[in-house]
């Protein structure tokens, strides 16, 4: 009997407990990036989360006058994360895709983007001979998924957690060429220390890519006040200031 | 929950199980090869060779699996002279960074139990040994190993199904193993729930397997012990 009593007195705590997230959820938007796509979204050695992405966020959370947190996930437990609700947007830099629109709704787009090669500095590329060379990408990228279905069994494909470690196997040799977005990939050739050795290759492609932060499907409440926000940073300038700090052009 | 895709993509996870078990398998068998000698320098009387064994296996029993992996892939990389190095070809292959970091850590583990094993056997037994006139050569070859080998059976079980799961970390250097199959799946799919979970139902049945073989040899191995097996009361 008191054992019955003590269950159902917990049973009771519970949904108490879980009925207060659910209402202090509604209050506060919970964006997730992945801090490990510089000059998007990186982690600052306080260890917080800054980039072009993150002051995006940070200006639609003001226009919004919502309470705002940042958090960071690795990159392929973004979506599931999520789906399962541990936050309720995702501001990482991540493409509009056929494949994520089944699982995933996203806003208007917040930049464009488009894939490029890059390899050695000086070393011949010819994009119809990839044969034997080994390539690559970060893991369930658009980089990775065009390398699937255009290179797999002709060259040999290589798929990282974070585009950090692409960098790295790039400049110990292991890999030849890197596929990865054109403006991250601007952003390393120019400011880091190995970027000096290593040149595009080829012209951009897929330029029509639009960046867009991803929700819940059917999250229409949150969509609506995330375009509407999105459209006023537009047309006052906040956004093109943002702009400004990361590239010298547009990137709209 | 749509169970098709793990039908559909079957065959990959099969793939990536087959690289698991090699590496584990290829590991192994290294680790164990190096572990025997580490375990008798480990029990040498003279102490500094007693010490090199034990900063070994105190390094390795120390650290994270995970820094190993990375320390071999990423870090042996950064320096020239590793890359203009003769095993940079060994070296550059993910495959072959793996097999090193998990032989060099399954063999200072398994050192550990070989030595509990060896010290586990009773003082009188060694003394005997002595007495028939046995050189310390004979004495291991003849009694001190084969008894060993005994007891270390279920420890050393367990040791290689630790192994088995420590292996999904090769997924983090771009291996196509059980793991990494799956998360490149699931990259496509967007069906983690699926795919992990019969990811981990294969992982289960190679575990069962590994369990049952162990359980096989322990049997025959010690099988002289037969009839000493205890006798629960049962319960009144």
């Amino acid at each position: 009997m008191k054992f019955k009593k003590i269950v159902l007195g917990s049973a009771l705590l519970l949904t108490a407990a879980l009925s207060s997230v659910t209402v202090q959820a509604a209050d506060k938007v919970r964006f997730a990036t992945e801090g490990a796509w510089a000059p998007f979204n990186f982690i600052d050695s306080a260890g917080n989360p800054q980039g072009f992405d993150v002051d995006i966020a940070r200006a639609l959370c003001a226009k919004m006058q919502a309470d705002c947190e940042i958090v960071t996930q690795d990159w392929d437990g973004l979506i599931p994360g999520l789906k399962v609700r541990k936050f309720d947007a995702i501001i990482a830099s991540m493409s509009i895709t056929e494949d994520r629109l089944k699982v995933v709704d996203f806003t208007n787009k917040y930049y464009s983007g488009g894939l490029r090669f890059m390899g050695r500095t000086g070393e011949e590329f010819n994009l119809m001979d990839l044969e034997g060379k080994t390539i690559g990408a970060q893991r369930a990228t658009l980089g990775a998924q065009y390398l699937e279905d255009n290179f797999e069994g002709k060259a040999d494909l290589k798929f990282y957690d974070n585009q950090d470690n692409v960098y790295l196997d790039l400049v110990s040799g292991r890999l030849d060429i890197v596929l990865s977005d054109e403006l991250p990939t601007y952003n390393w050739l120019k400011t880091s220390e190995d970027g000096s050795k290593f040149e595009f290759k080829g012209d951009a492609f897929m330029k029509t890519d639009n960046i867009a932060i991803a929700i819940r499907k059917g999250d229409k409440k949150l969509e609506d006040k995330l375009n509407k926000a999105l459209a006023e940073i537009l047309a006052n300038g906040t956004y093109q200031k943002i702009n400004a700090k990361y590239f010298p052009f547009s990137i709209y | 929950m749509d169970f098709s895709v793990v039908i559909e993509y079957f065959p990959r996870l099969l793939q990536g199980a087959w690289v698991s078990l090699q590496l584990v398998a290829i590991s192994i068998v290294l680790g164990g090869a190096f572990a025997l000698p580490i375990a008798l320098a480990r029990i040498s009387p003279v102490g500094w060779i007693r010490a090199i064994p034990f900063a070994y296996i105190f390094f390795f029993r120390g650290t994270p699996l995970l820094v190993q992996i990375f320390l071999v892939y990423y870090g042996a990389s950064q320096f020239d002279a590793v890359r203009e190095s003769v095993f940079w070809p060994i070296l550059k292959e993910p495959f072959w960074c793996a097999i090193i970091a998990f032989t060099l850590n399954t063999s200072a583990y398994t050192a550990e139990i070989f030595r509990g094993a060896i010290q586990a056997i009773p003082q009188g037994e060694v003394e005997a040994c002595k007495v028939v006139g046995m050189s310390k050569f004979q004495m291991y070859r003849r009694i001190l190993l084969p008894r060993a080998f005994g007891i270390v059976l279920p420890a050393y079980g367990n040791e290689i199904i630790l192994m088995l799961k420590g292996s999904a970390l090769a997924s983090t250097i771009t291996i196509l193993d059980l793991t990494g199959m799956s998360r490149t799946i699931i990259a496509r799919t967007y069906t983690p729930m699926e795919i992990f979970l019969a990811a981990g139902g294969i992982y289960l049945v190679i575990s069962i397997v590994i369990i049952a073989i162990f359980r096989q040899i322990e049997l025959r191995q010690n099988r002289y012990l037969g009839t000493l097996s205890i006798k629960v009361p049962d319960k009144g």
